[in-house]
């Protein structure tokens, strides 16, 4: 695919790029951190993780192979839009295999097949913060991280645990990095968060509204809080998936008819259909 | 009086001198120097504007003052000046050691969470991670601050005002701390409301040898939960001694002014 005319590559100038390298490099040196940086306006209404994207075209090469997902999906319209993006204004080759991803951009999902050292996986950040449903203050929250002060991160899930009998939050669920820097892990769910742990592939976070970026370095541990006595545990199911039979992939629930009937599928559509097509080949 | 006495041989918890904080001429306080000793109670009394909250913001790490020291005798740190001290341990020691008591109790409680966090709050920020050990010491401190157990879900929105500053109160002891600074902590209460939260504060300022340090203009407040009074006027501390001297036998005219009350509301 060519790239269009009249646009630099990725669509960026080279000199925002370079600002935005310089949050990234210093972010994956300081696991966790929020490093504030002069984001730009990209032709997609905030909240459709134009943050993500200004980290994407920061990070993208031509040799680059890139993979979009939303809610699991590479189908979704979301997915759909950033991938065509970058087809476009940068001219790299796209795919919907995670295998064959070097980049994965991502909102709300890690993907089921573990990835490797050679690959980054770019999340779109809607609220960076995680001390900020407790603290309004932007210089007390800076105070916070800066003196480790997080003793009223786990007020949230004591609420959990004091109204439901546990810890509740299942999505975006506060993680320690490094044994360090408290982080939002974006609106993943909290399924995914021992993926984050000790994971080969760079991670790297993109906050278009709050103009924030932050990363997590290969191998980096990423500890998930709980209590002592309520240990942090990822969602599980009862069914397996309708179309692949996984009994370990995060499930999505399908309405199947005006009954209300429902099935269960996997939410990572690559994956689910990896798994189906090595069903089919011949057994050796 | 015997009391008053042994303090002298003891080291003094807080050492004050010379501290001043002027917003500008008259407003503020200035050159304010005294000892806190272990388990004692120090009014600030003075007509509205004199600056007792100016001075206790000062003392109690939310206020850099302009000039003059805070020496700190802390079990984590040994002698701290205050305000040269790491402000890490500053944050620490207001956390740990120190319980700040506001006016309004909204300045002091976190409102959208239940009363429960609002006193497991403190515990989790030194270190405790065990969620029943958590809940177990709130409601000793819900007991103790005469609220009943059942409440400790609700949110501090649903109490009464003066459960909302018995609820401050729990949240500051629950760490055990040795110093607590108080606003006119029965400011804005009912009399008879009042009358329950101070025998409150007394009691458990007598059972935990607590040391205070609590403003007010009420000197009947004073009178109750005081051993030493200083009395401020336009920023400046004007007499001071043990709190049935300068009430009963007050020295200074602006003294006899305020004890014959006809400063007073
Ligand atoms: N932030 C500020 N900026 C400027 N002036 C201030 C500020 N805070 C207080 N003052 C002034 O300093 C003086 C002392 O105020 P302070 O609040 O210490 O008095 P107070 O004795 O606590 O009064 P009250 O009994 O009404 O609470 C007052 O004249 C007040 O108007
Ligand atoms: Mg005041």
């Amino acid at each position: 695919m060519s790239q269009t005319e009249g646009y630099n590559f990725a669509y960026l100038d080279e000199q925002t790029k370079r600002m935005i390298r310089r949050a990234i490099l210093k972010g994956v040196a300081i696991p966790g951190y929020q490093v504030p940086f002069g984001g730009r306006e990209m032709p997609l209404p905030h909240g459709w993780g134009t943050g993500g994207m200004q980290v994407t075209a920061s990070v993208i090469g031509a040799d680059d192979r890139l993979k979009v997902i939303d809610q699991g999906a590479d189908d979704t319209t979301n997915a759909v839009s950033i991938r065509r993006f970058f087809a476009r204004t940068a001219g790299v080759e796209t795919t919907e295999r995670t295998v064959e991803a070097s980049l994965i951009q991502t909102r709300h999902r890690i993907p089921e097949t573990p990835l490797s050292n050679d690959q980054i996986i770019i999340y779109q950040v809607p609220v960076s913060e995680p001390l900020r449903f407790i603290e309004p203050r932007e210089t007390e929250t800076r105070k916070m991280h800066a003196l480790r002060e997080y003793g009223a991160m786990q007020v949230k899930l004591y609420e959990d645990v004091a109204r439901f009998g546990h810890i509740a939050t299942s999505y975006d669920y506060p993680v320690l990095v490094n044994d360090r820097y408290m982080m939002s892990p974006s609106p993943i769910p909290k399924f995914d968060n021992p993926k984050m742990d000790r994971m080969p592939a760079l991670q790297l976070f993109g906050a278009g509204f709050e103009k924030r970026i932050y990363a997590v370095p290969p191998y980096t541990s990423v500890k998930s809080l709980d209590f002592d006595d309520h240990p942090f545990e990822v969602q599980q199911w009862q069914e397996s998936c309708a179309i692949c039979g996984s009994d370990h992939s995060f499930l999505d629930e399908v309405i199947t008819d005006d009954n209300g009937s429902k099935i269960y599928v996997c939410s990572d559509t690559d994956y689910c259909a990896g798994r189906v097509a090595a069903s089919e080949e011949p057994q050796q | 009086m015997n009391e008053v006495q042994s303090w002298q041989d003891i080291e003094p918890l807080l050492s004050v001198r010379n501290l001043t904080k002027f917003y500008s001429p008259g407003k503020g306080c200035g050159d304010v120097s005294f000892d806190l000793y272990p388990g004692e109670v120090l009014g600030i009394v003075g007509e509205s504007g004199s600056g007792k909250s100016t001075l206790l913001n000062s003392l109690s790490n939310r206020l850099r003052p302009d000039s003059g020291e805070i020496l700190y005798n802390s079990e984590q740190f040994g002698e701290l000046n205050l305000y040269a001290a790491e402000e890490s341990e500053r944050r620490i020691l207001m956390r740990s050691e120190w319980g700040i008591v506001h006016q309004h109790a909204r300045d002091g409680l976190r409102m959208n969470v239940s009363a429960g966090a609002n006193i497991g709050e403190r515990l989790m920020a030194v270190g405790e991670r065990h969620y029943g050990d958590i809940r177990q010491r709130a409601l000793q401190w819900l007991e103790a601050v005469e609220i009943e157990a059942g409440r400790i879900d609700d949110k501090p929105s649903q109490f009464s005002g003066g459960m909302q500053q018995r609820l401050q109160i729990a949240r500051n002891l629950v760490t055990h701390p040795r110093l607590i600074f108080m606003d006119e902590p029965t400011g804005g209460l009912d009399v008879s409301v009042q009358a329950r939260l101070l025998d409150l504060l007394r009691n458990l300022v007598a059972n935990l040898g607590l040391s205070v340090i609590i403003v007010t203009h009420d000197l009947a407040v004073a009178r109750l939960l005081a051993h030493r009074l200083m009395v401020m006027r336009r920023g400046e501390v004007v007499e001071s001694g043990l709190t049935d001297q300068v009430l009963d036998d007050p020295q200074h005219p602006y003294t006899q002014l305020l004890v014959s009350s006809i400063l007073q509301n």
